[in-house]
């Protein structure tokens, strides 16, 4: 047996010992380490440690780069590309343009959202590794919380990991690696 | 001023009410001596001034109604704070009298040779008359009155005799009160805005008016909750995911305001109608494009960029300094919607700050009368714990 350890893996009683159990682990230094729930628990990200998404900054630019581009746009087709006079109104007649500008702005900004929030989470991917624990795979969709921390954690060593996370609290301890199959 | 901290009450009333009293009789009495000098201006003065206030009240008893509708819980310990601004309405219902002696200098529609020339107001005349105007005011107080007293009564009894049914019934009662808030608002502010300009209209003025009263509200609440810590109180029941949440909710209407302001020029420019075009004309020349652009910049742009900011909504520095600021551009919003319809150039009154002083006295006093009298956290409300314990995430 010289499987490679991918994460040791904890399962606790309900949400709250996860909070506190998270608070733990966060404090104890660890970086890669994640908790899981068959739902979302008020404070998990405070107890985490988790800082906020730097998703708003980068959707932020794009707004700013689509409303000056599009305004821009539609001024120079009106204007310079094409002259046309349309109801006796100016060429550059910017007040037409501020309903196209803000729809476009939100259009961008909505996709690059999407798109920015699968990059920063890992999506789209077919498998995470911890499915190959069989009690994880069965229970973290419908009443098991747990908590796991990646091998490629600068603090992970997998034995004393595991006794860390049994002194506070975790039952089901098991190292996660891959299964005979692969 | 001190509050006991079990039950919330205020057991010394301190000194601000009396002092905003003092304040509005001085500043009203000088605004008095205004009217034997010029008596058209100090009824125009006493309009937007009037209804700068109005439109305090207006917005606490919508975000009431709209709080007991969705039964959110993170306002909850600001409720006192809009229950007491929204029950002002037998204060406003007295200040209404001198507007119906300025009829004929505010409203032109009310000079009979003028109506009988004019084939336009002729064929509004049933609606446009003073007995239907003096009908409809009646009937707008009478909704507004009943509709704040009962909601604020409610509220009331729930601190004493604490009962789940308090919460079902301020929310039923609610619904069929906001159509009758929206209605009367919409119309109200026809009557007494709109048809300042008698040939001039637009469907959408009324949400106009509506948006800049929330917003007005909101502000408020940011103000004297700030006011409120300075002096001790709520300092720990009001946190700043409270004041986050504020500052959200003035983002969304900030953008409600300016959608509406925008949607009822656009449609205005698109079609260029000679009829419909002289109310941006008139605000366009002769120096109100300054007021008008300041408007766009300072009651839209700024605060829509300062608060879209994350960190700009918990720094209560901040919010005071952009609560206070769109109260002040509110005030411009007023000014701009009834002053061009009087002055061809941009002029202003010492009466409009005197009397938007005085009015406020009397509304910041009858406030504080309210805030101080009862609880001013809802105590025996069960989803208070759950609206202190409230947390942005």
């Amino acid at each position: 047996m010289s499987e490679k350890v991918l994460a040791v893996l904890a399962e606790f009683k309900d949400p709250a010992d996860l909070l506190h159990a998270a608070e733990k682990v966060k404090d104890q230094g660890f970086k890669k380490f994640d908790c899981h729930s068959p739902f979302p628990i008020h404070g998990m990200d405070d107890a985490m440690g988790e800082k906020r998404s730097p998703l708003g900054y980068v959707v932020g630019v794009v707004a700013v780069i689509s409303v000056i581009g599009m305004f821009a746009f539609q001024g120079w087709t009106s204007a310079i590309d094409y002259p046309l006079v349309l109801s006796g109104k100016p060429l550059f007649s910017y007040q037409a343009y501020g309903v196209a500008s803000w729809a476009v702005m939100v259009l961008l900004s909505a996709i690059v959202t999407v798109i920015g929030m699968m990059v920063l989470i890992g999506l789209p991917r077919f498998h995470h590794p911890l499915f190959y624990s069989e009690n994880f795979s069965k229970k973290v969709n419908d009443d098991g919380f747990f908590v796991s921390i990646e091998a490629d954690d600068p603090q992970f060593e997998a034995e004393k990991t595991k006794k860390f996370l049994e002194s506070i609290g975790g039952k089901n301890i098991e190292l996660v690696v891959p299964n005979e199959e692969d | 001023m001190n509050i006991d901290s079990s039950t919330y009450t205020f057991t010394q009333k301190g000194t601000t009410g009396r002092n905003a009293l003092i304040v509005g009789v001085i500043f009203l009495i000088v605004s008095a001596a205004g009217y034997f000098m010029n008596s058209a201006e100090f009824f125009q003065s006493y309009l937007i001034a009037y209804i700068f206030w109005l439109t305090f009240a207006l917005g606490g008893l919508f975000y009431t109604l709209v709080n007991n509708l969705f039964g959110s819980e993170w306002n909850i310990v600001m409720r006192r704070l809009n229950e007491a601004a929204m029950y002002s309405f037998p204060l406003l219902a007295i200040l209404f009298i001198p507007i119906l002696f300025g009829m004929h200098d505010l409203y032109h529609w009310t000079h009979h040779e003028v109506v009988a020339e004019d084939p336009v107001l002729s064929a509004k005349a049933g609606y446009l008359n003073i007995t239907f105007f003096i009908i409809r005011a009646v009937i707008y107080f009478s909704i507004w009155f009943l509709l704040s007293r009962i909601l604020y009564k409610m509220s009331l009894k729930q601190d004493k005799e604490p009962h789940d049914d308090i919460i079902l019934n301020m929310r039923r009662f609610s619904a069929p009160g906001m159509i009758l808030f929206a209605l009367s608002m919409t119309f109200a502010s026809f009557d007494w805005l709109m048809s300042l300009d008698p040939h001039w209209f637009s469907t959408i003025y009324g949400l106009y008016i509506f948006a800049g009263s929330f917003l007005a509200i909101l502000s408020f609440i940011v103000l004297v909750s700030i006011n409120l810590r300075d002096k001790g109180i709520l300092t720990s029941e009001i946190t700043v995911e409270h004041y986050h949440d504020l500052g959200k909710l003035l983002f969304a209407f900030l953008i409600f305001w300016g959608y509406m302001g925008f949607s009822q020029y656009f449609l205005i420019w698109y079609a260029n109608i000679p009829e419909e075009t002289v109310y941006y004309l008139e605000r366009w020349e002769h120096g109100w494009n300054v007021i008008t652009m300041l408007l766009v910049v300072g009651h839209f742009t700024l605060p829509f960029l300062l608060l879209l900011i994350r960190a700009s909504k918990r720094r209560l520095s901040l919010m005071k300094s952009i609560a206070i600021w769109i109260i002040l551009m509110h005030a411009f919003d007023i000014f701009w919607l009834v002053k061009p319809n009087f002055s061809e150039g941009l002029t202003f009154s010492w009466m409009e700050a005197t009397l938007i002083l005085g009015i406020g006295g009397l509304f910041v006093w009858n406030f504080w009368n309210n805030i101080t009298s009862h609880p001013v956290l809802p105590v025996g409300e069960r989803r208070l714990k759950a609206s202190l314990n409230f947390k942005n995430n």
